[in-house]
């Protein structure tokens, strides 16, 4: 860093800590120290006040309503497509499917396209780093059709091991899910060479971005994969609410798999025809308010400063590694030179919950536990770990606070 | 013998003494080390109480005078020592009185949220299991 930045970036940071009140609050006595943000992210006023601003001004159905408000909420409804499409930089707008969240959108195309193009031998592929989410809706669906799931590993750094990627990617596998950041690790993933290598066999490829589009830019046509999703809560928007991009002839090629309105064209008791993609996938009135202010998230994300963001966070990642390493009998689970801002780490003897729990009362929020990937816990041989992981809105000297704190805590249980 | 009840209210003036949150789990952790608990072997899956966050075993023995003596373990040492706050509160204790206790002492020294569904951490179903032994012999 230099003596410019130093300067410049306390000053960048702290007006953007007055965008998200929430942090300026005491727990248990202490400043509140957020680095719980892989799990969640804080939510700036701009899109707390487009929730309020639509149940104030405009709240009505959207699509089929003639009147003045309903057009204000389909437009506004609608807007958000548009900004999304721009966000993952596709031109097609109908290749955005509302879904409730990175889950939503997995289970979607497991259930729409899988249970059209899998069938009994098939090999569906992930790795070791996934998510639970992107685990069980692929063996749901391969026991229904008597497929098999196979496991990219890892290496002890966290990274994929595709030594014997030939083999994983063969005749058999229809398709391959992964994310492109681990939310245990932080790890990034090499996803490229995976979407490359599922061309030569005519496999699809989903992403799983619930960790990656908050840090770096996604740009879906570079990447050329058929589907990529990701939440809205994770990037500054509400809960709830998330997309599933897909390439528009893989979407028109698959059927719908939940029916209701919205999603339909005509209904008869002779037979029903299905709505034009993306309504096709969205059965049902939306969270309309959630859609309207994941816009206003996509706005606020698309404000910041991409070269600010990425060095900002990488230089608490680096200063966070740095600080967390010189204490005794800590260690580092994934250690990956590609790696978003997220460290995960165990004190020899000591389990995770108690951390957690000293921490807590220091008013540190980290997360503890299996992060929701039981099987790579299982693969290091331990019960969880603690996971700090840092926004752009966090600061230097909240990483000196952790640490003070982590110390603490440890001379209590050792 | 002392009561359920007598047996809350000594834990709770105890904890009365402590000034802040670190002495107070101070004594946890120390209660945690403290308890001799059980063997590595005894820690089988079927008396293990799964927690998302921590781990709990519980080993219960039905005596003959119909009170209940337990015997737990965990792989925290902060629920560990909440385990043996519990266990010195119902042990030894009559079934039926096992199965109508109402165990305030934890909400009265300021450790509810160690019970709520959102830790999860074995502790809720420990308590939840040993009712259930009482029960079984009521």
């Amino acid at each position: 860093m230099t003596t410019q930045d130093s300067i410049i970036l306390p000053k960048a940071v702290d007006k953007l800590r007055d965008e998200f009140p929430i942090l300026h609050q005491e727990v248990n006595g202490h400043p509140l120290v957020y680095l719980d943000n892989a799990a969640t992210s804080q939510k700036p006023l701009s899109v707390v006040e487009s929730i309020t601003n639509y149940y104030l001004g405009y709240n009505a159905n959207i699509h089929r309503g003639v009147h003045h408000l309903a057009n204000l909420a389909t437009e506004a409804f609608e807007k958000t497509r548009k900004k999304l499409a721009a966000f993952l930089n596709t031109p097609d707008q109908r290749e955005i499917i509302f879904t409730s969240g990175t889950t939503d959108s997995i289970n979607l195309v497991a259930q729409a396209w899988g249970r059209m193009n899998v069938h009994s031998g098939d090999e569906i592929l992930v790795s070791m780093l996934e998510h639970h989410s992107n685990i069980v809706p692929w063996q749901m669906l391969a026991q229904e059709k008597g497929a098999v799931v196979r496991v990219i590993p890892i290496t002890p750094k966290g990274e994929w091991d595709l030594t014997d990627l030939n083999q994983l990617v063969n005749a058999k596998t229809k398709i391959i899910a992964v994310n492109h950041v681990s939310n245990a690790l932080g790890t990034i993933n090499p996803i490229e060479i995976l979407i490359a290598e599922a061309k030569k066999v005519g496999a699809k490829v989903l992403i799983d971005g619930a960790q990656s589009v908050v840090h770096f830019e996604v740009d879906v046509k570079a990447l050329d994969c058929d589907f990529y999703c990701f939440s809205a809560h994770k990037l500054y928007g509400p809960t709830g609410v998330g997309v599933l991009y897909g390439k528009a002839e893989v979407l028109e090629a698959m059927a719908p798999y939940r029916g209701g309105g919205e999603m339909i064209h005509t209904v008869s008791f002779s037979g029903t025809t299905y709505n034009e993609i993306p309504h096709k996938f969205e059965a049902g009135t939306p969270n309309i308010e959630g859609i309207i202010a994941f816009g206003a998230a996509i706005d606020f994300a698309t404000s910041l400063d991409k070269d600010f963001v990425q060095s900002h966070e990488h230089e608490l990642l680096r200063y966070a590694t740095e600080k967390l390493s010189s204490i005794e009998g800590l260690k580092i689970y994934g250690e990956s030179e590609n790696k978003v801002s997220v460290i995960s780490f165990l004190v020899d003897g000591i389990h995770p919950y108690d951390l957690g729990t000293l921490l807590d009362h220091q008013g540190i929020a980290v997360r503890t536990g299996h992060h929701c990937t039981q099987p790579l816990m299982e693969h290091f041989g331990i019960p969880g770990t603690v996971r700090a992981s840092f926004a752009v809105y966090n600061t230097i000297e909240e990483i000196d606070m952790l640490y003070n704190a982590l110390l603490k805590a440890i001379s209590m249980l050792k | 013998m002392a009561t359920i009840e007598e047996r809350q209210q000594e834990i709770i003036s105890e904890f009365s003494m402590f000034d802040d949150w670190m002495q107070k789990y101070e004594y946890i952790i120390e209660l945690g080390k403290d308890l001799p608990l059980l063997e590595e072997e005894k820690k089988s899956d079927d008396l293990l109480i799964k927690g998302c966050q921590s781990r709990v075993w519980l080993h219960a023995d039905y005596a003959n005078d119909g009170t209940i003596h337990f015997k737990a373990d965990s792989d925290a040492i902060i629920t560990k020592g909440l385990v043996s706050l519990v266990i010195r509160v119902l042990d030894g204790m009559p079934a039926k009185e096992i199965a109508q206790s109402d165990l305030h002492f934890v909400n009265d020294i300021g450790l509810s949220s160690h019970l709520s569904p959102t830790r999860s951490n074995g502790l809720a179903s420990m308590i939840k299991q040993m009712k259930i032994y009482g029960l079984a012999k009521m």
